[in-house]
């Protein structure tokens, strides 16, 4: 057992500083460090960035065009790029579809479709929900017809982020009614420009506008787009799935979370004295701090698993789980830490030429929305009871 | 003893709820705290016709009721309605003050929901102590006059007056003055809040203002106006937590997954069933706190703080625990829940958070 940084990975972690700090503009760091809504903006900027280094696709195979590097240096990639606050790198494209084309896609579908997710051709968006398929997503009824060359598309999917910004969205349809559900679904890729689709936006607690619900109507889509083969769909699904869980603990996150916190406690008064020295917010603060090394270490074990194994397995769910809920308590002490000033919303004060009063601290502004708009993280990606039931049945064993 | 509320306490709470189901639709209070006032004048003029604000009051300052348990049913009922209007902010609790300090007239015409006062004692917004202001209040010769900075006065543009705390160069302590709203070297600067709503931060420099009471003895007087204050928020939460708690079971009676509804998954139900439980223990809180409301001050006080810490420690797990037993569909501005489970998660921001009274429980 050794749980030290090789010189190479130290050596890694500086070259990703100096890179971070040389290539990220300051004000998209200010907004993503703020949680301000992800602007289409600062995320194409951001990946034509890091394309440009060849570090977008940092955790695909080499055979197809990634770098090879260790789950530890990947980590370490992820975790600066938190630190520094560099805009989320878009999952559905690079980090959902990509695994399920290597893995299913045919080699004219990885071609075509691959480039066109690093050179920022193609916003993917995602599929999966429907309005009476959240948990229970094998029940989805959005159906796809084949008709001569073409499938034909109707139904409803819903909780599409950032949809608004797509031009493509990769769905589950159902391809056989007359089998069991699991057994009847498909995996298809659909231009959003085709006849017969409409994306509505769908308006969060916080105000905010980042899901959609997507609607489909006679909407005639190629055969050649459908991925792998009819009705397989559930397993591609399932795959995408455990990808999108890895890397969802967060760690990165939550760290730079933690480091804002302290900062804040030594700003903030509490009974007149700085907040850092009041008892009961630094029991919670340490609290998280320890469930956060814990974290890191779990976090790699369980990477380290997944190198050595066949890829990531239920235990991402684990992670999931733990990785989830620990953002959202650094996120809910972020809220306490602010104390009366958490009440405030005052998103303007980011915007430019905005010279009317700073209530929050600085870049606090935007903090008890975020709050509120984070408790969607252990509800999406297969919410925290699913995950439950996944590591019940696939470790446990019950 | 006896825990069945009085009939015309019944008759109150029926009348409010009336009130709420016939006239008060939420999409109109969402946008009333969306607007630049952050409440609809109209409706707090309705409250105020039917008696809900003389019901905070004494009947020897204009009111018929003042007692803990009238606070309480009031505001109960109004946490169930999600109602903005600030019969805490500009009525009850400034109310008190005023009648605590003779201001009789000007109670008068709170209790008709003619005039509303705002309170200002929070100073470093961090913070939630309200023991020791910064804020100068100087003597000339003709009148006092303040400098500092209020932050977080609910409610106040708008309003007619406001009341705020001070102190003095010629008493130790802290006074309380009150100030016109339209007072020369006042400056607001109002912000939306995210449960809906408005507040400002107040500057004021050399504002005239008039000293309430005896100069440098406010305290034991403020601590007394926000025990009414807390009390009333704590019944507001408990209201609020109903109607979450209702939602929560109707939804899990009505969605289905995996082909049954979702009240009938044993992990979800046991959640619903603590729930039930911890907002059970909530109003046993509120019911103390509105028994000790009049009992001398360190009784009095420990029965506030372990109202609202239990109100502040419950209120965000079943906000929390609501919007995660719904899905999706919680996290939507369209759906109900949202905006009462943010409400209940910003009631623990006001007047003293769970930490605040777990410490002052502690330490009394």
């Amino acid at each position: 057992m050794d749980l030290n940084f090789t010189e190479a990975d130290k050596a890694f972690r500086q070259e990703v500083i100096e890179f971070l700090s040389a290539e990220l503009p300051a004000d998209i760091s200010r907004r993503v460090h703020a949680d301000l809504p992800v602007s289409k903006e600062d995320t194409e900027f951001w990946h034509a960035v890091l394309h440009k280094r060849g570090w977008l696709t940092y955790n695909w195979p080499k055979s197809f065009g990634g770098i090879g590097w260790s789950h530890v240096q990947q980590s370490i990639f992820e975790e600066e790029c938190a630190t520094a606050g560099a805009p989320r790198i878009l999952p559905f494209g690079l980090k959902m579809l990509a695994p399920v084309l290597m893995a299913f896609g045919s080699q004219e579908q990885q071609e075509h479709w691959l480039p066109r997710m690093c050179d920022g051709t193609d916003w993917w968006c995602q599929g999966y929900s429907e309005p009476g398929s959240g948990s229970d997503l094998a029940s989805l009824k959005t159906t796809a017809v084949k008709q001569g060359d073409h499938y034909v598309i109707n139904g409803q999917k819903t909780w599409t982020t950032l949809g608004q910004y797509a031009n493509m969205i990769f769905c589950l349809v159902r391809t056989n009614s007359d089998t069991k559900p699991q057994a009847g679904i498909s995996f298809i890729l659909v231009d959003l420009a085709t006849p017969g689709i409409e994306m509505r936006p769908i308006r969060t607690l916080d105000g905010g506008q980042e899901v959609n619900e997507v609607f489909f109507t006679d909407v005639r889509v190629p055969a050649s787009n459908l991925v792998g083969e009819e009705n397989k769909g559930w397993t591609y699904a399932k795959y995408l799935l455990a990808h999108e869980r890895n890397g969802i603990a967060n760690v990165g996150i939550s760290g730079q979370k933690l480091a804002r916190l302290k900062r804040l406690s030594l700003t903030q008064k509490r009974n007149g004295k700085p907040l850092a020295d009041d008892p009961l917010f630094a029991a919670r603060l340490a609290r998280l701090e320890i469930e956060l090394r814990n974290l890191e270490t779990t976090n790699l074990r369980v990477l380290d698993g997944f190198s050595k194994g066949a890829g990531p397995g239920p235990e991402s769910s684990m992670l999931k789980i733990i990785g989830s809920e620990l953002e959202q308590n650094f996120d809910d002490l972020t809220r306490r830490a602010l104390g009366r000033h958490a009440q405030a919303h005052t998103p303007q004060v980011f915007e430019p030429g905005y010279n009317g009063p700073q209530v929050a601290p600085q870049d606090m502004a935007n903090q008890s929305a975020a709050y509120f708009n984070k408790r969607k993280v252990s509800i999406y990606g297969g919410s925290n009871e699913i995950q439950k039931n996944i590591i019940t049945k696939m470790i446990l064993g019950l | 003893m006896d825990f069945q509320p009085t009939e015309e306490r019944r008759m109150l709470a029926d009348m409010i709820g009336k009130f709420i189901q016939n006239d008060y639709p939420l999409k109109e209070r969402l946008t009333a705290g969306a607007s630049a006032l952050g409440y609809c004048p109209a409706a707090y003029s309705t409250m105020a016709q039917l008696g809900l604000i003389g019901a905070l009051f004494e009947e020897e300052v204009g009111g018929f009721g003042g007692s803990g348990f009238d606070i309480a049913t009031v505001f109960t009922e109004l946490g169930k309605g999600l109602v903005v209007e600030p019969l805490n902010d500009t009525a009850l609790t400034t109310g008190y003050i005023l009648a605590q300090t003779d201001q009789l007239d000007l109670v008068e015409q709170i209790v008709l929901g003619e005039k509303r006062v705002a309170i200002g004692l929070i100073e470093n917004g961090a913070d939630y102590d309200w023991s020791a202001p910064e804020t100068l209040a100087r003597k000339t010769d003709a009148e006092w006059q303040l400098n500092g900075v209020k932050t977080s006065v609910k409610f106040a543009h708008g309003a007619d007056a406001l009341v705020v705390s001070a102190q003095t160069q010629s008493a130790p302590g802290i006074s309380l003055f009150l100030i016109e709203a339209a007072a020369t070297g006042l400056a607001e600067h109002p912000f939306q809040t995210v449960d809906g709503g408005n507040a400002c931060e107040i500057t004021l420099h050399n504002t005239p203002a008039q000293l309430l009471g005896a100069e440098g003895a406010a305290y034991p007087l403020i601590d007394a106006a926000a025990a009414r204050a807390t009390l009333a928020l704590c019944a507001e939460a408990l209201g609020l937590m109903e109607r979450i708690k209702d939602m929560t079971i109707d939804y899990m009676r009505t969605r289905k997954q995996f082909g049954s509804e979702l009240g009938k998954f044993q992990a979800l139900q046991h959640r619903v069933a603590q729930m039930l439980l911890e907002i059970e223990q909530a109003k046993s809180a509120v019911i103390n706190a509105a028994n000790d409301l009049q009992a001398p001050t360190d009784e009095r006080n420990r029965a506030i703080s372990a109202a609202k810490y239990s109100i502040g420690r419950i209120g965000c797990a079943v906000a929390e625990d609501a919007i995660q037993l719904h899905g999706g569909i919680g996290m939507t501005w369209e759906y109900d829940l949202g905006h009462f489970a943010k409400r209940l998660v910003m009631i623990d921001h006001e007047w003293g958070d769970q930490d605040f009274h777990l410490m002052r429980f502690a330490e009394s």
